[in-house]
Formats: structure tokens, sequence, C-alpha cells
């Protein structure tokens, strides 16, 4: 027998799991992502045995390559750029508003920002605030074409966001031309925007790495903590700000939202462009602290794995952490498995398990918990434990 | 006849939900080949027992007996397999197809795999003709009446081969007309052998209709199978109210001259353009209770958006204290005092995932002591659900739980705690009582009734009948739209309200 009647006004799972709804007690909370991660261990060992490979070796392999020093650099890189990315779709998440669309809002904003960079010399830091900001303004309004368009005409953002990333993509394409914004880079077929200034670069964060004891080849992004601060930003936004509580009761319930005077329009575009502000950030790193260019190679679908990311990070920041830096550790050893003749894709197949395997078990810990409160709520009830009565002996 | 099984027996059916029992051990015979009526007040337990015997859910103790032989109905496809129906009330008919192609949807004849529709139409035809249930099968959906729809929903239910048909609230979306040919086909069905069971509150459409007649009140069966010749319907309105219930009544009145609320010839339109609000006038003084009464559907909730700014309004004003408030939106007009009580609380006014303390800052999010400018002030939001929870009497064993947790009454008590809290002028109560227990109604209309001697004007929404009379100064009746008649409440009795209401007289004042 099913129970899902009896939660009918609850929202359906798939929403549940969308907007990153999950226990809401301290045991559940740490407890559903240790087991969701060994549920995933075991079955990508089983894989691997599928796959000839033997697993402990394997996975031993993967880890010993992942804490080498090179590797962490590469690590950290990665989940820098998930990290602004999973974020940026989880403030839509968080108000059931599904931003497909921040793949291409980060390469448009990574793009003319590159262009404007490269084109206006300003002394540090102006200059490379007025990339940033220019990326984030860039982001924010392309994706509030889509909220705008949901709000006035009440097409899906989903729909909308989807296809502007294929304008998105189109329109960096006649724009990264020789004709335009671009230039072509002698001895070889590769067009970039003019390479910004050494005024305008973020230098790397290995020097203040070392001043506190920690030494690391290569170069850590300059811009890495701006996703700390965006992660702490949204997290007091969400939870201790007005415009946080409006956006999570237009997730939880957009007609009770409604009725207690949240403008859903507002809401809607608002948020649009929150998110597509925060998904301007994603190429700064790169493009301030290692490429000082948007070219042809600059590192695209991050939009994507961002989708994924977020909602395995169940949209909150800490969690969003964890699971950037798991999946750039996922990506970063994949070339191991090839040592021991584990063709490199199945990490993405890794990847998708250990996706679906929180997603799964966050909503059976979610409704379990519901049931076990209500049960809770009524035998407390019926011992006596009553809040209301007992401020009134 | 005893010899035959009775079509349906129901035999100590009990259903809990967290935190309420909604039927208890409900017992139920209804005999082949009639038409049984079932009542009940609101949140009696009704659409529980209807959804158990149609299979959308199951019972925890109890059986169920068809034609005799005791099965069990584990979902809708099973009910459907052994011939029961269900008319809901609200349609689910598919409006850009025709009455053909929504009928014979998911039960499609087939011929050489494909749908043979000389075959549904031969069969459309004959069950029209023999139950009297006239339409054009290759009519669009879109263009029928509510009537015409209904029929073409009780096709449906025959044309799967239903013996037995629940009919869910059938003339709630009717008008009087409408439900006599209702009540003329239901006649047909009955003498073609088939039994209908019909659930309603409206004492004196059960009367007209039913062979048998079984009474619900607080989840459980307390009469069955009474003759409507021997019965009246103030001994149904007895039998379903219950001798222990609370009287809504009013004192002394407190209407004072000063008018709160003044909505003046006020229009709303559908997206399509007809009138669902059609030029109504309305005066709420402080220290007044406005009821409104109006079968379901005829307008009166989306008065009260327009009055809360969910709606927008197509012509006409709405003033507040003098000040005219029809472009404000929902939260400017939240702060400047009115509060609302919501119709669907689960979906207007909580947010079920949230806690308590949360619930509590719901259409307060502005104001003090939930935030403190841009911030939300969680120990002063908690604070004050802690002092809601103590003197609205939430019964809860902390506010940091989520409200899905709580019964019904109980939710329902920490939005009226909550809509009264930051002295609100002007109350919006829907349904305020709706679906909760005997303690809570009487305890809500206290609350009611300190609020109005305070100064408050209210405007109240509700399908109690006898809430409406006992708890409103003024009384108007909504009709399609139009606010028909204005009525003494300290004088006219719940049947001349109900008819009234349906319009079925043209002269009540």
């Amino acid at each position: 027998m099913t129970d899902t009647k009896d939660t009918s006004a609850q929202p359906p799972a798939w929403q549940a799991i969308l907007r990153g709804l999950g226990p809401r007690g301290l045991l559940p909370k740490i407890g559903a992502p240790l087991l969701a991660l060994a549920i995933s261990l075991l079955i990508t060992m089983g894989l691997l045995r599928l796959t000839g490979a033997d697993p402990i070796s394997a996975i031993q392999g993967m880890i010993d390559y992942g804490t080498t020093e090179n590797s962490i650099v590469d690590i950290l890189n990665r989940a820098t750029r998930y990290y602004l990315s999973a974020v940026a779709v989880a403030i839509g998440f968080r108000m059931g508003l599904l931003n497909i669309g921040v793949d291409g809002q980060y390469r448009l904003a990574a793009m003319l920002a590159a262009a404007l960079g490269g084109a206006v010399v300003l002394p540090a830091p102006f200059g490379q605030m007025l990339v940033i900001v220019a990326a984030m303004l860039v982001g924010g309004l392309w994706a509030a074409i889509a909220g705008i368009l949901k709000v006035t005409r009440g097409v899906s953002e989903v729909l909308s966001t989807i296809m502007l990333n294929a304008i998105a993509t189109g329109l960096i394409a006649y724009l990264l031309n020789d004709q335009r914004l671009a230039e072509e880079r002698p001895g070889s077929n590769n067009v970039a925007t003019a390479a910004i200034p050494e005024s305008g670069r973020v230098g790397p964060l290995n020097g203040f790495l070392s001043s506190l004891g920690i030494d690391l080849p290569g170069q850590v992004y300059g811009l890495l903590p701006v996703a700390i601060v965006v992660g702490v930003v949204f997290w007091v936004v969400i939870n201790h700000t007005r415009f946080g509580f409006d956006l999570r009761i237009s997730g939880l319930s957009p007609s009770a939202a409604q009725a207690s005077g949240v403008s859903a329009k507002r809401m809607v575009v608002v948020t649009m462009i929150a998110s597509g502000a925060v998904a301007g950030l994603i190429g700064m790193p790169e493009l301030l602290g290692a490429s000082y260019e948007y070219s042809l190679n600059f590192p695209a679908g991050l939009g994507f794995t961002g989708i994924t990311v977020a909602l395995l990070g169940r949209n909150h920041p800490l969690g969003i952490a964890f699971a950037a830096l798991l999946f750039a550790f996922l990506d970063q050893t994949s070339d191991v498995l090839q040592e021991v003749d584990v063709p490199k894709e199945i990490v993405g197949v890794m990847q998708g398990i250990v996706v679906l395997t929180v997603v799964i078990v966050y909503e059976l810990v979610r409704r379990w918990e519901i049931r076990s409160q209500q049960r809770a709520v009524a035998s407390e009830l019926a011992t006596g434990h009553d809040l209301a009565k007992e401020g009134t002996s | 006849m005893p010899d035959e099984a009775p079509a349906v027996r129901l035999s100590g059916i009990t259903k809990r939900f967290p935190g309420v029992v909604a039927n208890r051990d409900i017992n139920l015979t209804i005999e082949r080949g009639e038409v049984h009526a079932l009542c009940g007040e609101n949140g009696a337990g009704k659409s529980t027992l209807m959804k158990i015997l149609y299979g959308m859910q199951q019972p925890d103790e109890g059986s169920i007996e068809i034609d005799g032989a005791a099965v069990s109905l584990r979902s809708p496809a099973d009910a459907i397999g052994l011939g029961i129906g269900m008319v809901h009330q609200h349609f689910k008919l598919a409006d850009n197809l025709t009455v053909l192609e929504n009928v014979i949807l998911g039960a499609e004849p087939r011929r050489r795999g494909r749908i043979d529709f000389a075959a549904a139409r031969a069969r459309i035809a004959e069950m029209s003709a023999r139950y009297g249930l006239h339409v054009e099968p290759d009519a669009l959906v879109e263009t029928l009446g509510v009537g015409e729809r209904q029929r073409v929903e009780i096709l449906k239910v025959l044309f799967r081969g239903a013996r037995v048909l629940i009919l869910d609230e059938p003339t709630a979306v009717l008008v009087p007309q409408e439900v006599d040919e209702l009540f003329g086909n239901l006649r047909e069905l009955r003498a073609e052998g088939l039994t209908v069971l019909f659930i309603s509150h409206k004492l004196d459409e059960v009367l007209s209709v039913a062979d048998a007649i079984s009474v619900i009140r607080r989840g459980t069966t307390v009469a069955t199978c009474l003759d409507p010749a021997e019965v009246t319907s103030r001994r149904l309105a007895e039998l379903m109210v219950g001798s222990e219930l609370p009287t809504p009544e009013l004192r002394e009145s407190t209407v004072t001259d000063e008018v709160q609320l003044e909505i003046e010839k006020l229009t709303v339109l559908t997206p399509s353009g007809r009138p669902v609000v059609e030029d109504v006038s309305l005066r709420i003084h402080r220290g007044e209770i406005v009821g409104l009464a109006g079968v379901e559907g005829n307008g009166q909730s989306e008065l009260i958006e327009t009055v809360m700014g969910l709606v927008s309004a197509d012509a006409g004003f709405v003033r507040f204290g003098g000040e005219d408030i029809t472009d404000w939106t929902t939260r400017r007009r939240r702060e400047a005092g009115i509060a609302y009580i919501p119709e669907d609380r689960h979906r207007h006014g909580l947010v079920l995932e949230g806690s308590l303390w949360e619930n509590r800052m719901l259409g307060h999010q502005t104001e003090r002591p939930n935030v403190r400018g841009p911030w939300v002030d969680k120990r002063g939001a908690k604070r004050d659900t802690t002092r809601i929870v103590q003197e609205y009497d939430v019964r809860t064993p902390g506010i940091d739980v989520p409200a899905s947790a709580l019964s019904g009454g109980n939710q329902q008590k920490l939005i009226v705690g909550r809509e009264m809290s930051g002295e609100p002028k002007l109350l919006i109560a829907a349904h305020p009582t709706r679906g909760i227990d005997v303690g809570a109604q009487a305890a809500i209309w206290e609350y009611l009734r300190q609020a109005r001697a305070a100064g408050l004007a209210v405007l109240l929404i509700s399908a109690d009948l006898e809430e409406l009379i006992g708890m409103s100064d003024t009384l108007h009746v909504i009709l399609r739209g139009r606010l028909v008649a204005e009525v003494d409440p300290a004088r006219v009795t719940p049947e001349e309200l109900g008819s009234a209401m349906t319009g079925a007289t043209e002269d009540t004042a």
C-alpha cells in the first residue's frame, strides 16, 4: 500500500528532488549522504568488476593519483568552476525554476567580458572588476530573457533556456570572428578575443597558500575565493533574508507564496537574473586566471555539469561544495582507469550512479522522515507533551 | 429482496490519516437498483469513504463486499473491473476532444488493431437512448454546458460497464433546471437496474431523489437506510450536525458606521471574457461580519481573491478605509491590515514542508516580529509562534515540526492565530471551520466574535449555512457572480437560504 494519497498536498517526488528537499533532522541529514555514497561505491565496484578490472586496485589507483599535488591543484580548479555553475543552477531550483540555460549564459558572458577586458586597459583592480561585473550583467540579462518570456508569455523556462543556449552558441560563433570581436592566432586555426593585459589579470593563489604553509605546484585559480564568497552569500540570502524566505516558499508552494503577498512574476524574473549573474561568474577564474582570452578552447558544457552537481549537492551550499569536489576528483582521475584497462568513460557512469543513488536515498529518507514525524507528533500529543498546554499551566 | 445480495456492503470501515480519523467503523448497505443518498457535512468523511469504495484509498480496517463477494480494491481500475464507476464533482474531460472520443478514451473498442469508432458510436447511441442521456456524440466537449458535460461523465462511466455509479456532489455545479434533468436521468438509470450512490449535503435534493438515505457524521454512520418518506429534512439536519455541536451565534451588535471595506460595481472576467463576478457592490463596517452565501463556484472565490489582490478587477473599485486599493499588490494590502484565511489551507494557507514558525511568517514576512529590515528575525518569529500556539491552542509538541505533521484543525488554528496577529482591520475568512473538529470550530467562532467586538470587519464565506446565518450581521446571497439578495440572518432558515442560493425563489428578503 502506498501512502501517496495521504501526502497529496506534498509536492510530487520529482519536484521535491529538483528543489533539493531532504530530511530536516541532523542525523538523517548526515546519514543520508553517507548511506548514498556507500551504496554508490558498492555499485561502482560491481561495475568495475563487470568490466574485468580489480575494483579495489582501480579505486586505490584513482585515490593515489587524485591525491598527488598536481592533481589536487587541478581538482580545486575544476571544482571551482563546477561549484559556481551548480550554485547558479541551485538558485533557480530553490524556487522551482529550472534554469537549463546556465551553459549559454556563462559562455556568452565570458566571451563578451573577455572582449571587453581585452579592449579596455584599466589599472588593477578596476580592470578585473569591470570584466567580472560585465560578465555578471551579461549572464543576468541573458537569463532575464527567459524569465520575462515566462511571466509575460507563459513560456516554460526549460524550453526558452534550452533555445537560448542554442542562440548563445550561434551568437558566439558569429562574434568570435576576426572581422568582429576576435583575432586569429597565428600558427593555429584557433580564434580568440584579444588577450587581457597583465594589469587586468588575477594571479594564482599559490603565493597566499604557501604563506599558510601549503605549497602546491602549478596555478590555483586566484578567483577560487570568489566561489567561497558566492556560497556564503547564497547561504545567508536563502536562510536569513526576506528575499530568501520569499524565494524558498515560492519553491515549496507557489500558490501559498502568492497568497502571502509574494509577486510570483517579480520573483521569477529576479531569480532568473540572480541565477544568470552567478552563471556569468563561472568562466571568470579561467578567463582572468589562466587563459586571459575567450577562444574556441574555452571550457564548454559546465552549465550541464552544474545541473548534476546541484542535484547531487541537494542545492545546499555546503552539499554542492562536496559534490563539486567529488565530480572534479572523478574527472581528474579518470585517466588512471585506462592503466588498468578500464575505459575512462566509465567515470561518466560512476557520476550518474552517484547522482541517482543520492537522489533516491534522499527522497526515501525524506518520506520516511515525514511519516515518522507525523507519528511522533501524534504520539507526543497522546502522552501529554503539548506546547499549547505548557504555557498556560 | 432477501434472496438477492446487496450491490455494495461496507462493514466496519476505518481509515486513519496522521492526526485524524477520517472514517470510523462505517457500516453501509446499498441494495441493487436503488438511488442511495449519503449525506453529511463538509469534512464528515463522505469523500474519504467514496475514495475507499472507488479504490483510490485503502481502508485500515473493515471489509467491502460487492454483490455478496468480499473484494479488495487496490486501485480505481479494480473498482471499474467490478462495475463501480465514479462521476467526480470536478469533471475530468478533455475539452478539445469530442464527446465520443472522451467517452471511449482509455477503453477504446478495437478492431484489427484500430479504434472501432463505428462500434463505439453505436454503443453510445444505444446507451443514450436507453438511459435518456441525450448528448451529441460529435460535439466538442468545450462547446457543451455543465449539465451536458456531466451526462458525458455518466456515459463514460456506463461505457466501462459500471453497474454502481458514485456521484460526488453532482449538483454542486448545476443550476436548478439542470438538477431536475439530472434527477430524471438518475431515475432512468434506476429503472434499468443500476445502483446509484448519491453524495450530497443538500437535504431537499436528497429527499426528492433518494430511495434510501444514510447519514455520516464525524467519520461514522449515524443513521443508515432511512426511508425518505418517513424522515423530514429537519431530522436529517439534526443527524448531520449532531445535537452536541456548539451553535454559531452573535450576541449584541458591534457594527459601527465606519466603512472599512467598500466594493463598488466590481466585475471580474474569466480569460475567455465571461463574467465570474458581475457588478458586485458591498460594504463592510468596522465591527461587522458580512456573510456571503452561495453554491460553490458562483464567484465567491474570485470575489475574495480580488479583494486580496490575487485576481485583478476588470471593472469597479475596491476601497479600504476610504483608500482606493484596486491596483494594490497583495503584499501592500496585507501590510495595510487585510488578513486572509484562505479557502484551501494546503494550497494557499500553508507551506506544508515548512516549520510552524516559517508558516507563522507567511503573509507577514515584511512585518515585525518576523523580520528586521531585510533580515529574517528567527528569534522573534519563533517567540511569536509559541505565543500563537499557546493562545490558540494549537496541539503540537514544538514549533520546529513541519506544518504537514499537524492535524487539519490544528493547522487551521495556526492560520487563524497568524491572521489575527498584527491587529488586522479586515479579515477575509473563507470556510474558516471547514473540515475541523467541533472543539476547534467553537474556538474559531469565539476568536471571530472577540475580534469583531474589537472593531474588526469580516467578510465570511462558508458552505456551512448554520455558520453563515449564526455568525453574520449582514448576509448576502451570491448567484452566478451577482449579489442577488440580502437576507436577514436573524430570521432566515437554512432551507430558505439554500433555495435563495440556487435561485429557486425570487425573493426571500
